[in-house]
Formats: structure tokens, C-alpha cells, sequence
């Protein structure tokens, strides 16, 4: 079943955020290393796109070229567009770069205790991202510090609008950074592995509050991840990452039920499921893993990039030309040479 | 029944810390405070709980690694509490710790070969270079690394081979019993599932006792036969993995497992979100210590200590409105 929310890009209005054949290119010692190639996504108000990945996927990357917060000098958006509202960002100036982030677009961080300051009060940090950004008294951006930290259910505001962020709990110190990246009323929220490092129960708190959020303001949603559990939480729509490409992209339901490229398909095996257990059977069922390791960018396979660890490999096909995106069903994207005979095998077992 | 290889019996480790001023009183930390559970030979217990219930304490003070206040850790007959240095060592060689960070628990400047050959000549397992050699060869093989990798060096590996390697150099001494603290944490989904499988092999090959420490839900009901609920140092509630996820009885071990995520959109079934966070080990609260976070608690949870009653076979709840 295939909710509203999830419908493909052209069904609805215009996307807040539309990204297209994003390239991001760093500059290290040995040579120029592409950390994203080709990644493309439209994201629209009230939607969350999860984007999912292992370390070295390029999702963080992603997230970072939207954001503008690339390392200076070593990093650039080497190709492609990214387009708030129709307007490029890419290769603006810092300065009106400046104004986008917190104005239309809010973020959120795994740490949330390197992006707080020790030395103020959560109070203040939170009044002064209002008064970068909007022409209001320093009385009322205090007073609307205030409403925000209720509003991200932080008990006691007023109090704790006094504190600083070492006396805060790391859950309670996320909630202040969402305060702070809500402070302008964004269209789009950019949340990094925010419940990353968080307790479950703390996780389930944060989620919850972000899905409440969305609700009431309509904002859209880039939420960066490695947690399957979290994306089927979380996401309307959800692009896989591998290697630095996308590699499939569907809607949440359509990519849980029928995974489509290799990769998504080993993923979801080797995540534990409820219910599951090695003992249950008597012998160990063992769980689906992927063998082998994630490629170096500096190593990267020729031909499609996961082909070493594939097990629907085929010598010649999927070892020399790289594989482009194929339209699996409307809304559904998938990166493999082979994915109608892998869905006929995987459909057999 | 037989004799259980490992049981542990009302054991403590608290810990004093200093308070703001020198001149302010002395506080104690309960890290684990009346911990205890038998475990069967060939089983898998997992400790799980969030960060603060003391379940990396629990695992380390089993072996000693830190030393426990008080109570009792009978290791197949003998009580580890009670023996000297040197006895303790000799007994350590047949328990073993694998660590959840692979960059940090192998030494960088020691060979691959060096790091698992180490514990055979300190334990003097095997005879000769020629014979440790190849028994480390024989373990890398084991693992699902090959022979070749001997003499390569720590940095030359992946998060994932450095836990295989992890893994051989416990195995190495021919252990009975592995204390596996979160193993998996630190590695990529498809990279854990491999060690997971790797476990799995092992306790079925080897007939491995282990107790593993764990935070993921999913992970440890995929491997357990037991698991103990922590909360700010005491077990909440004890059972068959099978039946504590199908029969959560105690509110924390609820509220845990409604609030783990689970990888099937729209499976996410009436939750119980719990209130707030962990209160500070340092001043928990009385009678139940999840009380102040407890959905069904009442003003008689304040007043005495719930004691671990056994509700079922083997199901233990320590909740005075439950069971």
C-alpha cells in the first residue's frame, strides 16, 4: 500500500528541496576522491526522506553539500544542483548561504554537545539563532526561546532556559538543538543520525517528538541514518547508498516489501528481525550477511560497485560497465543490471 | 539439571566518588548493586540495558576485572571472589573478554600472529614456535580470515577483521567462557551480521559459554537462550529470550521493547513512551528504583526493595504489581 505521503514527485506540488546529479569532490594527498556521485532526490513539505547507508556510503556527505558546511578548501560540490524553492545553492556566497541555514533550512546533529557552546545558557544560544535571523527585541527572542523549549517538551522551561549544556542529559541536549534549528520556523529540517548514541527509550522520545513537530509545522524532513529500524519508523520515501552512488530509492513500504537491489536486499537480512532467534529452530539459522568488506573511494570495483560482494554477480555484466538507474515500478529506483532476475530468484526462496 | 558453569550471587560494586568540595560528603556510586543469575554450559546469557544500568560494570566484575564489593562468582566450583593473584590468573586463561572496539583493544605495534600467539605462551599452550604457529593459523582459518594475514599488522584491517581477530586471540587459550562486552556495536549492519554468524558458529562448534553485553534488542534476542533486563544496577527482570519478547511482564522490559525500533514499516504498535531519564546512580531512588519513570507505579513501589519472584520456569520479575 502506498500512502499520500510517499506518492512519487510528480504526482504533487513543487519539492521545497530538489537535488540533481549531486557530485562531491574532496582534495587529500593522494589525489581528488569522489565521496557522492550522481545522487539526485526531490523532497516535499511534510515528507521525511530517509537516507540510509554504512560508513563510506556518502550519505553524510550528502547531507553536508546540502547544508553548505563542506570543509573549506577540501571539499566542493563538484556537479549537479541543489535547488531550495527553485533557487541553486550551489556556489552562492557564504554570506547568503549564511542566511538559508536557519532561516529555510534547520539542522540537527549526532553530537548535540560539540554544536552547543558550554559558556551560555541553552536560553541564550537559542535566542540569539533567533536573533541572527529575524528583527525582534532581545526581551521577546527570550520569551519565544522559552515557548520553544515547551514546545520540544522540555519540562520546566523557564528553568531550564538557565541552564547550560553540560547540565543537561544527552537527550535533553538533542531536544535543545532541534529547539535551535526550529527557532526560525525552517521548511526543511536536516536531522544527522540525531538519535545515534541515544538510549532506545530516549530515541523513541526524540522520534516521536520529530514526528509531532512535522505535523504541526509541515516542515519537510532529510533524515540521514544507518538504523533500517529508525527509516521504517521515520521515512515516507527512502534512498539507499552505496559507495558514494544511490542504488535504489522507493517508498518506505515498496522498499521493505520488495527490495530491488542486491545490496537492500542483504541489508534488510542482516538486521535481526522480532521474533527471530538462532535457537528457534534448533540449528542456527544463520542471518543473511553480506560478505566481504566496503570498498575503499580510493579503491572503488570497476563495473557496478557492489559486484565483489554480490551474489547475483555476473562475470562481464556487472564487472565492466557501471550500471545506471532503472525505474523498477512508478516512484521505485533501482541500480542493477540484473535486478528483474534477482527479483524472479529472490521471489523463488 | 546440571551444575552451572557460571553463577553469581548478590553481587556489588559501588564505587565511591568525590564530591563538589573536598569538604562535602563522600557519595557512592551502586554501579551493580544485587546482581545474580546461573548460566547453564553451552548457553548465551545477554545483560541488557541502557546506558547507567551498570551492565558493563556486571560483565567486568565477573571476571574481576574490577573488583566487586561484595557477594559471590562460582566459576565451575571455585569462587573467583576468594582467589589470590596467581590463581586468578591461572583460572582467567579459561575466561575470555572480547571488546566492543576492535581499534583500541589489539596492540598496534604486535604482529597479527604476535597478538594471537601471546595468551598459548603466557597460558603455555602449544609446543614450540613451529606448533603455536600453526595453531594460529588454524584459528585465523576459523575466524574467516586465512593464514596469510599473520603477519600483517592492526591498521591493516577493517573494524570488522579486527573483531574476527579479536575473537581468535580469546579462543587462542581454549576457553570455556567468553564475556563478549557489545562486540557488534561499533561495526556496519552487514559487517555485524558477519560476526554474529561468526558467534553463532562458534557456540555450536566450540560448545561456548558466554555472557554477552548488549543494548541492541534485536541482536540479542537473535542470539541469547537468556536474558537479564538492567536498570541502574539491578536485574528487573530474568528469562528465556523467548519468553521475556513474547511475555515482557516487567514495565521496563516493556517500555525497552516498544521503544526499540523495528525494521517493518507500520509495525510500530501501541508504545509505551517512558517519562524522562534515567535517574543518577548516585542517589537512586528507594524501594523500586524504576519507579520514578514506572507507568504503574504506586505509593507502596516507594517502600520496599521489589525482590526477583519467580512468576514461570525460569522467569523471574522483580516488580511488586506484576507476576
Amino acid at each position: 500500500m502506498m500512502t499520500d505521503r510517499a506518492l512519487p514527485p510528480s504526482a504533487k506540488t513543487a519539492p521545497v528541496l530538489q537535488v540533481r546529479d549531486l557530485v562531491t569532490e574532496f582534495t587529500t594527498d593522494e589525489g581528488r576522491l569522489r565521496a557522492v556521485d550522481g545522487v539526485s532526490f526531490d523532497l516535499h513539505a511534510g515528507q521525511t526522506l530517509a537516507v540510509v547507508g554504512e560508513s563510506g556510503s556518502g550519505k553524510s556527505v550528502t547531507s553536508l553539500s546540502v547544508m553548505g558546511l563542506l570543509p573549506a578548501r577540501i571539499g566542493r560540490v563538484a556537479g549537479g544542483s541543489i535547488k531550495l524553492d527553485g533557487k541553486d545553492l550551489v556556489g552562492i556566497s557564504e554570506r547568503r548561504m549564511q542566511r538559508v541555514r536557519g532561516n529555510d533550512i534547520g539542522m540537527i546533529f549526532q553530537e548535540p554537545m560539540t554544536s552547543l557552546t558550554p559558556v551560555y545558557t541553552v536560553g541564550d544560544q537559542i535566542a540569539e539563532a533567533i536573533l541572527t535571523h529575524r528583527d525582534i527585541s532581545r526581551r521577546a527572542a527570550r520569551a519565544r526561546a522559552v515557548e520553544l523549549l515547551e514546545q520540544v517538551g522540555i519540562p520546566e522551561p523557564k528553568l531550564r532556559a538557565r541552564a547550560y549544556p553540560h547540565q543537561l542529559s544527552g537527550g535533553m541536549r538533542q531536544r535543545v538543538m532541534i529547539a535551535i534549528a526550529l527557532a526560525c520556523d525552517p521548511r526543511v529540517l536536516i536531522a544527522d543520525e540525531p538519535t545515534t548514541g541515544l538510549d532506545v527509550t530516549i530515541q523513541a522520545q526524540i522520534l516521536e517528538l520529530l514526528r509531532r513537530l512535522q505535523a504541526e509545522t509541515g516542515m519537510a524532513i532529510l533524515f540521514i541514518t544507518h538504523d533500517l529500524g529508525v527509516v521504517a519508523e521515520i521515512a515516507d520515501r527512502v534512498l539507499v547508498m552505496y559507495a558514494g552512488q544511490m542504488v535504489e530509492e522507493a517508498p518506505v513500504e515498496a522498499l521493505f516489501a520488495q527490495p530491488r537491489m542486491p545490496y537492500t536486499i542483504g541489508l534488510l537480512g542482516s538486521t535481526p528481525r522480532p521474533g527471530a532467534s538462532a535457537l528457534a529452530a534448533g540449528a542456527a539459522p544463520r542471518l543473511r550477511a553480506i560478505p566481504g568488506n566496503i570498498p575503499s573511494p580510493r579503491a572503488l570495483p570497476q563495473g557496478c560497485r557492489f559486484h565483489p560482494r554480490c551474489t547475483h554477480m555476473r562475470e562481464g555484466l556487472c564487472t565492466t560497465a557501471a550500471p545506471p538507474l532503472d525505474s523498477a515500478a512508478p516512484g521505485h529506483q533501482v541500480r542493477c543490471a540484473r535486478w528483474r532476475d534477482v527479483a524472479t530468484q529472490e521471489a523463488r526462496t | 539439571m546440571s551444575a552451572p558453569l557460571l553463577s553469581v550471587r548478590d553481587l556489588r560494586t559501588h564505587f565511591p566518588v568525590r564530591g563538589a568540595t573536598p569538604f562535602s560528603r563522600k557519595k557512592i556510586v551502586r554501579a551493580v548493586d544485587g546482581l545474580g543469575f546461573d548460566l547453564q554450559r553451552g548457553q548465551i546469557l545477554s545483560l541488557v540495558g541502557e546506558s547507567g544500568s551498570g551492565k558493563t560494570t556486571a560483565g567486568r566484575s565477573i571476571l574481576r576485572l574490577i573488583e566487586p564489593t561484595s557477594g559471590q562468582v562460582e566459576f565451575d566450583g571455585t569462587d573467583l571472589l576468594a582467589l589470590n593473584a596467581a590463581e586468578l590468573r591461572a583460572t582467567r586463561r579459561r575466561m575470555q573478554i572480547i571488546f566492543q572496539d576492535p581499534f583500541a583493544s589489539l596492540n598496534p605495534r604486535m604482529s597479527v600472529g604476535r597478538i594471537i600467539a601471546e595468551g598459548m605462551k603466557l597460558h603455555g599452550i602449544g609446543e614450540g614456535t613451529q606448533d603455536r604457529r600453526d595453531r594460529v593459523a588454524a584459528l585465523l582459518e576459523r575466524v574467516g580470515l586465512s593464514r596469510e594475514h599473520m603477519t600483517r599488522y592492526p591498521h591493516e584491517f577493517s573494524g570488522g577483521q579486527r573483531q574476527r581477530i579479536g575473537i581468535a586471540r580469546a579462543l587462542a587459550v581454549e576457553p570455556d567462557f567468553i564475556l563478549a562486552d557489545e562486540p557488534v556495536s561499533a561495526l556496519d549492519v552487514s559487517i555485524q551480521a558477519q560476526v554474529l554468524n561468526l558467534l553463532q558458529d562458534l557456540r555450536a562448534d566450540l560448545g561456548l559459554t558466554m555472557v554477552f553485553i548488549g543494548h541492541d534488542l534485536s541482536v540479542v534476542e537473535y542470539l541469547s537462550d537468556r536474558v537479564a533486563v538492567m536498570y541502574l544496577g539491578r536485574i528487573m527482570e530474568i528469562a528465556d529470550a523467548r519468553d521475556l519478547y513474547a511475555r515482557p511482564t516487567h514495565p521496563y522490559t516493556e517500555a525497552l521493547l516498544s521503544a526499540a525500533p523495528v525494521p517493518v514499516p507500520g509495525a510500530r504498535g501501541q508504545r509505551v513512551l517512558l517519562k524522562g531519564e534515567t535517574p543518577s546512580p548516585v542517589a537512586p531512588p528507594s524501594g523500586c528504583v524504576f519507579r520514578t519513570r514506572c507507568p504503574i507505579a504506586g505509593p507502596d513501589c516507594a517502600a520496599t526493595v521489589p525482590e526477583l519472584r519467580e512468576i514461570g520456569p525460569g522467569h523471574r520479575v522483580a516488580c511488586i504489581k506484576r507476576g
